[in-house]
């Protein structure tokens, strides 16, 4: 999972988008250069990453499961994995790791075309998946550099407790910290976190407003194909930054003005005009179609008005928020809350309640194949949300990375009788 | 009767408390004792401690070939495994209806997702999500297991089971320990003497102790021990050894585990049922019995794929294996759409290269019922084998 394509789609280039575009532009510059200038790098995952530490510590992030994103949009994954099965690993597994091992073999060449340097450390955050525990196993076969192994455990009765808590922080401060300090030869700065974790508040309470944008009607953005534009920043290497404290405020002017001028919101065909539907999504989109995705929904005037793949990177519209009082406390509640982190009832209640918050006439859920930790189970969530919202949901299957499960016509056909069966609903109630 | 009936007879019985999906022995054996029986699934838990509170530890491994799917399906696309189809199947079916509870051990996202489908689906009985830390220190992965299995007790506790003491642990991880010796020495056997200890059998039996409460699955492992190793009626036969890895979880079907013997493979080593041997070695019996449990879990258990191995060498416990058993060759046979199997895949595989050991792969469900493919596979491979093997 985990969002944040570097090249917008809309055809309307905010200045917000210019701005992430020059964000991730110098970013893989300094990665590029990092063989040369010494920059350390560490590789980690979307869910639970630790970003401030990390920049606190002037360790550049690397996400391998934006890179596999990246390359599908890119259509490089079709290749890539078809290099890794060569390779011996199996049909059945997820395709962003399968992707990662394909390009790694292939160069490392990441999303600007430009070659990533190998990581100095595998920060292991076991975060909502199991298979990320395997991927870095499979990684540090071939990169031989230190991994960090932070264990997060599951919220499985619905709650953090102090025990979860009290494990993440402990293994922060005797396995993370240390290693970050070995690799740098730096100590913990604990100021400078602090500081960095200020930051990350300040932008997060401007993306949930961004977020929170689409209960309006109608919705000034696309919650689940734009908001992945939008959660790249937070979500990957610049939590923390100024540079995200400014995105994030750009961004929230550019939509504010939206709700102002009554304007919809951007498709991949420029502007919406008229709002058909407005459906909550549950699951990752697929990748190596996702313009394509896209503007199925959007020729049918179908507006995704909240996601919970908008939530891999942490569910800030819950509440929560990075306390610089807190460094690491707040960052172990961090990785504790992301979504694939809660179980299947909060997942459910979590769901219902967009669909009365945001005024959803539906639901749809894009299960994909790659990834059991999203997927398992869906269908038990799709008949809950259904009984209790008593709002329809639909049901699609594509993958995240493999172009092989995207079966356009399938899909299509699919999504145009569920937004039919909408519309007769509303044509029945309001006869 | 012949030592030969006798084990026949014995393996019938083993046979049929396994083929009863329905769990009529933990009806019965609930009925006896009026105590608590709370199932779990693979790979492991520490069942001496719902011993020592009186309650009967049940293993659950998901269904049999013939049991039909009908409503687990509707929960399952096709893309995961098995297993939780059949769980759910045999949950709505009212075959867990003796069961108290549930274990549902940290070992994969499926099995995860289960544990709050679970909550949802019988809101009556408890649903304890055992999340085992992948951190091995004692300090900090052993205090937050301590606390998980603290929490398991006492949940226990608040169901009407008997508090949980240091004397009745004590107990319960002596009797374990001689169950789990029994089973080390049966592998043991195997591995001397293939031919003795045909894992068709072998496994009916020890799939038959995950139903039975310790005080008689230990009996009976002793008594299938005992008859196996005396019978001299059966004779070493031109078979190639194999280690079988990846069936940890969802089972293979039993006609499977025959196909790859009639194949002409000894399976010499084998992750099925693994509960019984997840632990290496006795548990003390002095000391904090619940911290002894918590050491045994941290740095006695196998290496297993749904395990991080951190400074160790990830492999280096197959290469182990293989030496241990002499394996000729390794069968990866992993269930379909097993995430932590076969993502360890290439990386066993490798292991077993660097040992020099040849392998190959095949994947199975649990009601897989074909197996031509498999038998020609596995036949071709253990022929190449023992074509190697008398050059
Ligand atoms: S299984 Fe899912 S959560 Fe895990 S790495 Fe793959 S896509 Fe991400
Ligand atoms: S078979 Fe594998 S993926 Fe399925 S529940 Fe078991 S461990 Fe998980």
């Amino acid at each position: 999972m985990s969002p944040a394509p570097t090249t917008p789609t809309p055809a309307q280039k905010d200045s917000s988008q210019v701005r992430q575009k020059e964000m991730i532009a110098r970013h893989f510059d300094r990665l590029a250069d990092a063989p040369g200038t010494g920059a350390r790098s560490a590789y980690t995952f979307v869910p639970g990453n630790l970003t401030e530490l990390l920049l606190s510590f002037d360790v550049l992030p690397v996400l391998p499961e934006i890179n596999a994103l990246q390359s599908a949009m890119r259509g490089k994954t079709a290749e890539y994995i078809a290099m890794a099965e060569k390779l011996g690993h199996s049909e059945d597994v997820c395709t962003y790791v399968k992707s990662d091992v394909g390009m790694m073999k292939s160069g490392n060449v990441g999303p600007t075309g430009q070659r990533l340097p190998s990581p100095d450390l595998l920060l292991l955050s076991y975060t909502g998946c199991f298979t990320f525990m395997k991927w870095f196993e499979l990684l540090r076969e071939e990169y031989h550099c230190p991994v960090a192994m932070l264990h997060v455990p599951y919220q499985a009765d619905g709650r953090i407790t102090d025990a979860m808590r009290a494990y993440v922080v402990e293994q922060l401060r005797t396995e993370v910290i240390p290693k970050l300090e070995a690799i740098t030869g730096r100590a913990y700065d604990e100021d400078r976190l602090k500081a960095l974790l200020a930051q990350s508040a300040r932008a997060e309470d401007d993306l949930v407003w961004v977020l929170q944008s689409a209960r309006h009607v109608p919705s000034p953005i696309d919650a689940y194909f734009g908001a992945v534009y939008y959660v790249g920043p937070i979500f990957s290497a610049f939590r923390g930054t100024e540079d995200a404290v400014h995105y994030y405020r750009e961004l929230r002017e550019e939509i504010e003005e939206r709700i102002r001028l009554g304007k919809g919101p951007v498709t991949p065909d420029g502007e919406m005009d008229r709002e058909r539907f407005r459906v909550v999504v549950e699951g990752p989109p697929n990748w190596t179609s996702f313009r394509q995705f896209w503007k199925m929904f959007a020729d049918e005037g179908a507006v995704a008005v909240a996601s919970t793949y908008s939530k891999v990177g942490g569910v800030y519209d819950l509440g929560f928020r990075h306390d610089p009082d807190h460094p690491l406390e707040t960052l172990a509640e961090y990785c504790l809350g992301c979504y694939t982190n809660l179980n299947l009832p909060t997942r459910i209640d979590l769901l219902t309640r967009y669909l009365s918050e945001y005024l959803a006439d539906g639901f749809l859920i894009n299960s994909v194949k790659s990834c059991n930790s999203f997927s398992a189970g869906q269908l038990h969530i799709l008949r809950e949300v259904e009984a209790r919202s008593g709002r329809p949901g639909g049901f699609i299957e594509s993958d995240l990375v493999d172009p092989r499960y995207f079966s356009a016509a399938n899909i299509k056909n699919r999504l145009e009788s569920y937004f039919q069966m909408l519309d007769q609903k509303r044509l029945g109630a309001a006869s | 009767m012949t030592p030969d009936q006798q084990r026949s007879a014995l393996v019938q019985r083993a046979d049929a408390i396994f083929r009863d999906q329905s769990l009529a022995a933990v009806g019965e054996w609930k009925a006896r004792t009026g105590g608590l029986a709370v199932g779990f699934l693979p790979i492991y838990v520490p069942r001496e401690l719902l011993h020592a509170q009186g309650v009967l530890p049940v293993g659950l491994m998901g269904g049999r070939p013939d049991l039909e799917i009908i409503k687990g399906d509707a929960y399952y696309q096709s893309y995961i495994c098995h297993l939780p189809r059949s769980t759910i199947e045999l949950g709505l079916n009212g075959s867990y209806d003796a069961l108290d509870g549930i274990v549902f051990p940290a070992i994969c996202d499926v099995i995860r997702n289960l544990s709050g489908m679970w909550q949802m689906l019988f809101p009556r009985v408890l649903v304890h999500y055992l999340d085992v830390p992948q951190n091995f220190d004692p300090a900090i992965g052993g205090a937050f297991y301590r606390r998980d299995l603290e929490g398991l007790a006492e949940a226990l506790a608040a169901r009407g089971a008997r508090r949980l003491t240091d004397d009745n642990l004590r107990q319960s991880i002596a009797l374990y320990n001689e169950d789990r010796r029994l089973v080390r020495e049966l592998y043991a056997l195997r591995r001397r003497e293939p031919w003795k200890v045909p894992t068709a059998e072998l496994y009916v039996v020890l799939r038959a102790g995950l139903l039975l409460p310790v005080e008689e699955s230990t009996p009976l492992f002793a008594e299938y021990l005992a008859l196996a190793a005396a019978d001299a009626s059966r004779r070493p036969q031109d078979q190639a050894r194999v280690l079988v890895a990846g069936s940890f979880c969802e089972q293979p079907p039993l006609g499977l585990i025959k196909t790859l013997e009639r194949a002409g493979c000894y399976i010499v080593d084998d992750d099925f049922v693994q509960v019984h041997r997840f632990l290496r070695s006795d548990i003390p019996t002095d000391g904090d019995p619940l911290q002894r449990l918590v050491e045994a879990f941290l740095t006695d258990a196998v290496a297993s794929p749904t395990r991080y191995i951190g400074d160790g060498v990830k492999g280096a416990d197959l290469e182990r294996r293989l030496a241990e058993s002499g394996a000729e060759g390794v069968l990866f046979c992993a269930p379909s759409f097993c995430d932590p199997a076969l993502l360890d895949q290439p990386m066993a595989a490798r292991a077993a290269e660097r040992a020099g050991i040849p392998w190959t792969a095949f994947k199975y469900a649990e009601n897989s019922a074909q197996f031509q493919v498999i038998r020609e596979q596995a036949g071709t491979f253990a022929d190449s084998i023992k074509l190697w093997s008398g050059a």
